[in-house]
Formats: C-alpha cells, sequence, structure tokens
C-alpha cells in the first residue's frame, strides 16, 4: 500500500465497510472463518484496484459485490451457504451489535492474545496479512499460521459468536480493551519504528474504541482510553522533528500541541469521572496524560497530582512498569535520590527493558553519579529495537 | 457441544490438601459433590476421543480472579487427577461452569469429537 492522504483514505473506507461486511456475513453464514475468509479476498481485491481505478462512489455496495460474486464461486459445493449467499441482498444491513459481537469474538480469552490482535485487526478492521505482519514485525508465514489456528480454534472449541452476557461482560470488556490498547502502544511506541505502518495502529485503536464508545456508551473505561488515545494524539505534531528525530515530552514545542483536541479529551473525561465514582486505569492513565497536556511547561507539571494519580494507578494494577513511570513523579516531588532508591527495587523485573536504564541514567545525572549514568545509557541503547529511541540515546551519550 | 473438563493437581495443592483436618476434607468433598449435583443436567458419561490439544482452553483458578488461557496445561508438575464430560451449547458456557468448579486449582477443558 502505498502512503499519503490517498492510503489513508483508502485505509479508512476499508475499515468501515469491511467491519460491517465482515460483520452481516458471519451473522448470515454463522461460520466465522468463511465469511473471514471472503471478505480478506474482497479487500485485498479493493487495495489492488482501488489505487488504479479509484475510490468506487460505494465502495461498501463494491467490496459487497465482489465478496458475494466470490462466495458464489468458492462455495458452490456448499448447498447451505451457496442458498443463505443467494438470499443476501444490497444493501447490506449490518446492526451496530453484529460489529459488537465480532470484537468480541476476536478477543475470546480462549484465543491466545497474539491471535487476539491478529484477528482484531483482519476482520473488524480489515487489514491484510501482509499489513499486520509489518506492523507487529513477524513474517507473513508466521502471521497466516497464527490466524488460521485462531480460525480452527473458535470453529472447533465451540467459541460463540456473541456478545458476553451481562455477569461476564466486565472480564470481557477488558480483553477488547487490552487489545486495542496494546494496538494503541505499539502504534505509538513502534518497536519497529516504522511510523508509515504504526502511525495507522494508532488509528485503528482510535476508530475501534469510538466504535465501543457508540456501542456501549455508559462504559466508563472505555472513554477512558478514547481519551487517552485522542491526548497522545493531540501531541503528535511536536513529537517528531522535522528530520524525523523523536522529541521527548520535556523538549516539546508545546504551542505545536492540538489544544482544541486536548479541550475536548480533557472535557469528556471529566463528564465521565463525575458520572462514577472510582475510575479504571483506563481513566487512570489518561487524567495523568491531561496533567501532562494541560502544563504550560515542563516546570508547570502539577507532579503532586500526578503522583496521586500513579498511587491510584498501582492500587489497580501493580506493575513494575507503572512504578517506573511513577519514579519520574516521586524525582520531582520527592527528590532524584528518593526516585533512584524505588528504582534499585524494579531492578530484577525490569532489567532487560530499555527504558528502565533510561530513566535509571537521567536520576543518576541529577545525582551527581555521569559516569554511572553512562553505564546506564549504554545499557539501554543495547536493549532498546526502537530506531528513534535508540537516537535519543546515542545523543545523549555523545553530549554527556 | 461435548467438552471433557480435565482436573489438575499441583503441588501446591496435593499438599494443601495433605494439611487438612477429617473435617476440612470432608467440606472439600461436600463441595465437589454438590457441584456435581448443581451440573448434573449437563454431566455425560460416555466415552470419546478428545480433539486435538490446539484446541484445548485452560482455567487457573488460583488467584484473585479465574485466569483464562489459549491451550492445555503446561507444567510438567502438574497431573491431571480426574475428569468428567460435559455437554452444553458452547465454550462459554464450559467456562461459566468450570468458574465455580471448588476443589483442584486448574482445568483443561478440551472438546470431543463429534
Amino acid at each position: 500500500m502505498t502512503t499519503g492522504p490517498a492510503a489513508d483514505e483508502l485505509a479508512r473506507v476499508v475499515r468501515d465497510h469491511a467491519g460491517r461486511l465482515a460483520a452481516s456475513l458471519v451473522s448470515l453464514l454463522g461460520d466465522f472463518s468463511a465469511a473471514e475468509d471472503l471478505v480478506q479476498d474482497a479487500v485485498e481485491t479493493a487495495l489492488r484496484r482501488w489505487p488504479v481505478e479509484g475510490i468506487p462512489d460505494r465502495p461498501d455496495g463494491w467490496l459487497f459485490t465482489v465478496a458475494r460474486r466470490r462466495g458464489l464461486d468458492v462455495l458452490r459445493r456448499q448447498e447451505n451457504y451457496r442458498s443463505k449467499l443467494a438470499q443476501l441482498q444490497w444493501p447490506i444491513q449490518s446492526a451496530p451489535d453484529d460489529r459488537l459481537r465480532l470484537i468480541f469474538t476476536c478477543c475470546h480469552p480462549a484465543l491466545a492474545r497474539e491471535a487476539q490482535i491478529a484477528l482484531t485487526l483482519r476482520v473488524v478492521c480489515g487489514l491484510t496479512t501482509a499489513q499486520i505482519a509489518a506492523a507487529f514485525l513477524v513474517p507473513e508465514t508466521t502471521l497466516a499460521q497464527r490466524i488460521t489456528r485462531a480460525k480452527r480454534k473458535i470453529a472447533q472449541a465451540g467459541i460463540p459468536y456473541r456478545i458476553p452476557q451481562d455477569d461476564e461482560l466486565p472480564e470481557r470488556l477488558g480483553e477488547v480493551l487490552t487489545v486495542i490498547y496494546l494496538l494503541f502502544n505499539e502504534g505509538y511506541l513502534s518497536s519497529s519504528g516504522d511510523r508509515v505502518h504504526s502511525r495507522d495502529l494508532v488509528d485503528d485503536a482510535e476508530w475501534l474504541t469510538t466504535l465501543l464508545a457508540g456501542l456501549q456508551p455508559a462504559e466508563p473505561e472505555i472513554i477512558g482510553l478514547l481519551v487517552l488515545i485522542r491526548l497522545h494524539r493531540s501531541r503528535a505534531a511536536a513529537r517528531f522533528t522535522s528530520e524525523g528525530q523523536l522529541v521527548l515530552l520535556q523538549d516539546q514545542d508545546r504551542s505545536t500541541w492540538d489544544h482544541e483536541a486536548i479541550a475536548a479529551a480533557t472535557a469528556l473525561l471529566t463528564r465521565t469521572a463525575r458520572r462514577h465514582r472510582s475510575p479504571g486505569p483506563y481513566q487512570l492513565q489518561a487524567a495523568i496524560a491531561a496533567c501532562h497536556c494541560e502544563a504550560a511547561s515542563w516546570e508547570d507539571t502539577d507532579w503532586q497530582q500526578i503522583l496521586v494519580l500513579y498511587d491510584m494507578l498501582l492500587h489497580l494494577q501493580p506493575s513494575s512498569v507503572t512504578r517506573l513511570h511513577r519514579s519520574v513523579a516521586v524525582r520531582y516531588v520527592q527528590g532524584a535520590d528518593v526516585a533512584l532508591a524505588e528504582l534499585d527495587h524494579l531492578d530484577g523485573e525490569l532489567s532487560n527493558y530499555p527504558l528502565y536504564h533510561a530513566t535509571r541514567a537521567e536520576l543518576l545525572r541529577a545525582v551527581g553519579d555521569p559516569e554511572t549514568a553512562t553505564a546506564a545509557d549504554r545499557r539501554a541503547l543495547e536493549l532498546t529495537t526502537n530506531p528513534a529511541q535508540a537516537e535519543v540515546l546515542r545523543e545523549r551519550l555523545a553530549t554527556h | 457441544m461435548k467438552y471433557v473438563l480435565m482436573f489438575v493437581d499441583t503441588e501446591e495443592y496435593t499438599k494443601e490438601v495433605e494439611a487438612m483436618t477429617p473435617a476440612e476434607l470432608e467440606q472439600v468433598y461436600d463441595r465437589v459433590n454438590q457441584w456435581f449435583i448443581d451440573h448434573a443436567a449437563k454431566i455425560r458419561s460416555t466415552t470419546g476421543k478428545l480433539k486435538g490439544a490446539a484446541t484445548a482452553t485452560t482455567v487457573r483458578l488460583d488467584g484473585a480472579e479465574p485466569v483464562t488461557t489459549d491451550g492445555p496445561f503446561m507444567e510438567g508438575k502438574e497431573v491431571i487427577s480426574g475428569f468428567t464430560e460435559i455437554e452444553v451449547a458452547d465454550l462459554d458456557e464450559a467456562l461459566r461452569m468450570v468458574k465455580t468448579w471448588p476443589a483442584c486449582p486448574i482445568v483443561e477443558i478440551r472438546p470431543v469429537e463429534s
């Protein structure tokens, strides 16, 4: 796929219409795998032909026609599908619930996490195997096997195509939000550093969350994740220099942030928080992002508030990565030596995590131990797989 | 759909059971019996061939919340200590049943070939 506005538009069109088409085909055929194959076939044809012939006036109608024709062709011998496909009429009717069912099936807890992500991107967002493989830096054959195995498990293990019942919904919604959060993180922090693909993943994450929010408007954690993604996106213009170098938050030109988007996102978060007493992890992370977005400068950041929010987050999700991020707030509230002492507790769990060593290096410099700091930065550089992050570290090593 | 539930013992659980008083042990048996009574309508006792290990789903019940994962159980120190066959609508119904299981901490769910 080529890059640029035309490709973005194409990606959006495919995502909007392939997901709807998949939902209506799965609910009609009752066979996840067969429906998914038909949609992917239509998507691949579209990706080949639209850049040459132009995007059709009715992209959904176009995808429908290709999928239906292909389906009648492939499934000629299967009378059951053939008669069902023959009944399928234009325009397709896809209830919002159908797409919600599709997301819940793709993110079923009995599927491995990688399979949940791959299936969601492929079936709900319409990405091809090649695109997903490129985004996650795995060989296309590996990814294709992963998808095939997941589809087989859905059919053979009896994973149902439905929205979970009320008592199961919180756990299952958690799975769905985790998958979207991982997509967003992969896109935002991209281990591959391929910004063409990673930008697509952030788009997909925001689109999926918006879809979920439309379908489940009363769920505060969906809004939390949506606000988190939108706040990060609102700072996107300041994240890279014109040469493509990563700019750390403290050095970013805050005048290039999208302040209108920030105001809208924080207002949405405040409205949601007002309705619910105890915020979940996504709302807390969004609130931390909002503190950064609302500060006029790095020095003006309300670290006290951020520390409180991290403490609440740790209470819900006691993870070493959260502790690592919290240590930055500890530095500005209680001092670099206190923050450094806290990091020492994390050494065992995070010794292979590049950000741990990079954060430690900054704190060591702040307490006046430049030699140990240099060693820590070197270790971070060895460990990182992200080219933009590596460049920041190299520059720091050169100037200190 | 038919599934076999395989009940898996861990070393910790075996030790826990060994340390129990006769009265505590009785309570465990009562809870297990009650579970079978509660789900009697769904319990089957036929023979059959299991589908491949790739279709397995495992539920771990020894944490704060039950954890569902893809695949069969993997640890070398875990042993199947019993099994039962059930007939339910789909995997979600099997999962709901398994999450109320009162004894050993791991249950593997495997569909039966039809």
